[in-house]
């Protein structure tokens, strides 16, 4: 059995290509199937998500035309893309695959969606009888690697955005965001962005404030908060616990002397802000009182900066990981594909002799001990010399692309039926391989 | 065989402190796993070597020094275990169990200790007095820890440095710091008031002239005053481990009025 990975990522291909590619969720189990049916493909799967359109096939032989399977599926010519898309086989669609469901191939290095979205994929195939045992060998590696990249490296554990970098900071001065309220000053793509991560983390919006009264209202109602003017700020803002500012005011709205004034109201809780703006909403004196944490647009960058080097830093621990398991996974192929022809092979011939020795001892009469070892070494030295070769033959195949073929031919020159006889054990082998 | 036992305990504990400390680097599920069952074991181990002393020597109350080191050491191994278990940090463990260890260190390694040589250790009353002034301490101690803690938690925040351990977040670190305050203060206030009338009964009033009985009290007072200050002004950060540390030292001074006090002291062996 041969793999193939054909596909396209935000790496190689611009939006522009790979929104022409993308194969719909709805319409994933069908095209696993229809994958199938493609001449030479025995199993296959389908990943398609926003940034990646990943096609995986088990082929016999190696003859499978994966492109041609998306011509004829999408229907479209595939030349002017030839520049965007990616062919591995063998071990290298072995290391893509562990590296996509590890995140090691994301934009967003770490992120733990993917691996959700390689297993959707997966069972998708299943339902659909697209993915047998060749994809449940490969996938379930796949599943178990990404987790040990998961769990023995901290490739998944820093914050890589601002809004998630608040977040986290958040988390390490008050622990549970649960209950946790965030006054929201002033307007922002960014700011908002940082209110929504803190409100999916279970802090509620309860003011928000700015410049005119209709911008405070309609956003108020959006994030089901109260409508503050800019002024009513230094009165309420005691209130929350997170502050988060990005107004485009000319110079600093809180100062040291309302952050000593919240203080006193909010008997030394610690109090967040999260300045967003520049110039900055938030004067960093404060950050001097106890119990106050002020950080900029800079300090919050900062932090993403370290945090992605230390995410560069673990997917090298991880790529390692991913080498070693592609060996491993590679000789438990090996084994798993030519083992049983051998071991039914060996049993043919141990049949054959002993139905033989049979025969001929009725002929010989009474044997010494002597001559019946003699004649059990000869017997069992003929066999042995006989099978060298083709079992030789088998480990190296294993080894190849052209294992399957050789497989097929050993068993038809033996007349073997390799599945059959390691599936029921012994009593059928005996059965199947009587001498014709 | 307390010896034993002690020493068994000693090893496990000493597990404890080698996970606890490595899990301030990155967070580990295995040093989580291990580490509960490495410091169940010792207090276990702790716990008969306790129980078996008593046993021998007939007496609830640790009649020892080191047998009262090793009492303390068992209880604030129980209160960091408790609050472990509530707030499932392991970062206090990083100075306790060092704490724990080298409180239980001497009685596992024998050799003779000065002791107590009242026959009041036989009333349940003192038992009762030690365990609870015991327990205060354990308290103390924790959220003495709690509030340094606090300190280089607020420190690093304040700093965005890049992290280089992993730190509980400040307000866990702050309740801990409370709660051990508000649940040890009744242990310590109790404990007071049973010894008292242990005195009172056994001794009379000469017994309260004494600096043992003077920096309890003084002990007792800081013990209040961190309690209030936090839950009036909300005190916490430096001026909260400022209090807590002289709370530490006050109980530290007590602590080693057992060896100059005129009434209430170990006697040489």
């Amino acid at each position: 059995m041969n793999l193939l990975l054909i596909g396209v990522n935000h790496r190689t291909a611009p939006i522009e290509v790979r929104e022409r590619l993308a194969i719909p969720e709805s319409r994933l189990g069908e095209a696993a199937a229809r994958l199938v049916q493609h001449p030479g493909i025995v199993e296959g799967m389908i990943l398609s998500t926003c940034n990646r359109v990943e096609v995986l096939a088990a082929a016999r032989n190696g003859s499978a035309d994966l492109r041609a399977f998306l011509r004829d599926y999408l229907s479209t010519d595939l030349r002017p893309f030839e520049e965007y898309l990616y062919e591995y086989r063998e071990q290298e669609a072995v290391r893509h695959l562990f590296r996509v469901a590890s995140s090691l191939d994301s934009m967003i290095v770490g992120e733990p969606q993917i691996l959700g979205q390689v297993k959707e994929a997966y069972a998708v195939a299943r339902q659909v009888g697209a993915a047998g045992g060749e994809m449940q060998a490969l996938l379930s590696r796949a599943f178990a690697v990404a987790k040990r990249v998961r769990t023995e490296t901290a490739i998944g554990a820093s914050a890589v955005s601002v809004a998630s970098v608040a977040v986290e900071l958040a988390k390490e001065i008050f622990g549970s965001l649960k209950g946790k309220q965030v006054c929201l000053v002033g307007a922002g793509k960014m700011s908002e962005l940082a209110a929504q991560h803190l409100i999916a983390s279970g802090a509620d919006i309860i003011f928000v404030a700015n410049r005119t009264r209709d911008r405070a209202v309609e956003m108020a109602e959006r994030f089901h908060g109260r409508a503050l003017l800019l002024e009513e700020l230094y009165d309420r803002a005691d209130q929350a616990d997170i502050v988060i500012t990005s107004t485009g005011a000319p110079h600093a709205i809180f100062r040291r002397e309302h952050g000593e004034l919240f203080l006193q109201r909010r008997r030394n809780r610690p109090m967040f802000f999260i300045d967003i703006a520049v110039p900055r909403d938030v004067d960093p004196e404060m950050n001097k009182l106890d119990g106050i944490f002020v950080y900029d647009i800079d300090d919050l960058q900062s932090v993403v900066n370290h945090n992605v080097a230390d995410r560069e830093r673990e997917a090298a621990r991880a790529a390692e990981i991913i080498e070693n398991e592609i060996e491993r996974f590679a000789a438990r192929q090996q084994t798993r594909e030519v083992t049983p022809t051998i071991v039914s092979l060996q049993e043919h011939m141990e049949t054959i002799r002993q139905a033989e020795v049979d025969r001929v001892r009725g002929k010989l009469g009474k044997l010494s001990p002597e001559q019946e070892r003699a004649i059990e070494a000869m017997t069992r030295g003929i066999v042995n010399k006989v099978l060298h070769m083709p079992i030789t033959t088998l480990k190296t195949a294993a080894r190849e692309a052209q294992a399957t073929t050789v497989v097929e031919i050993i068993q038809r020159i033996f007349n073997l039926n390799a599945r059959k006889i390691s599936e029921s054990g012994v009593s059928d082998s005996e059965k199947d391989s009587q001498p014709d | 065989m307390p010896l034993l036992w002690s020493r068994v305990a000693l090893v496990f504990y000493g597990v404890g402190v080698v996970y606890a400390l490595l899990s301030l680097g990155r967070k580990h599920e295995l040093i989580q796993r291990l580490l509960a069952p490495a410091v169940l074991m010792g207090a276990a181990f702790h716990f008969v070597a306790l129980a078996e002393t008593a046993m021998l020597q007939g007496v609830v109350a640790p009649a020892s020094a080191h047998q009262a080191e090793s009492m303390l050491a068992f209880l604030i191994v129980i209160f960091f275990l408790a609050f472990w278990s509530k707030y499932k940090t392991t970062m206090p463990g990083a100075i306790v169990f060092p704490v724990a260890l080298l409180l239980l260190l001497p009685s596992a390694f024998g050799g003779m200790a000065p002791e107590f040589s009242s026959p009041l250790l036989r009333t349940a009353w003192i038992a009762v007095h030690v365990t609870l002034i015991f327990l205060g301490y354990a308290a103390l101690l924790l959220s003495f820890v709690a509030s340094l803690l606090y300190l280089v938690q607020e420190r690093r925040l304040k700093s965005k440095s890049p992290k280089l351990w992993r730190m509980p977040p400040l307000e866990v670190i702050d309740e801990i710091s409370y709660r051990s305050l508000l649940i040890g203060f009744p242990f310590m206030t109790l404990g007071l008031i049973a010894g008292a009338v242990v005195a009172q009964v056994y001794v009379g009033a000469e017994f309260f002239d004494d600096p043992k009985i003077i920096l309890s009290l003084v002990l007792w007072a800081v013990y209040l005053a961190l309690l209030f200050s936090r839950w009036s002004a909300g005190w916490r950060g430096r001026k909260a481990a400022f209090l807590a540390t002289f709370g530490f030292l006050a109980a530290l001074s007590t602590w080693a009025a057992n060896y100059f006090s005129q009434t209430h002291r170990f006697l040489g062996p």
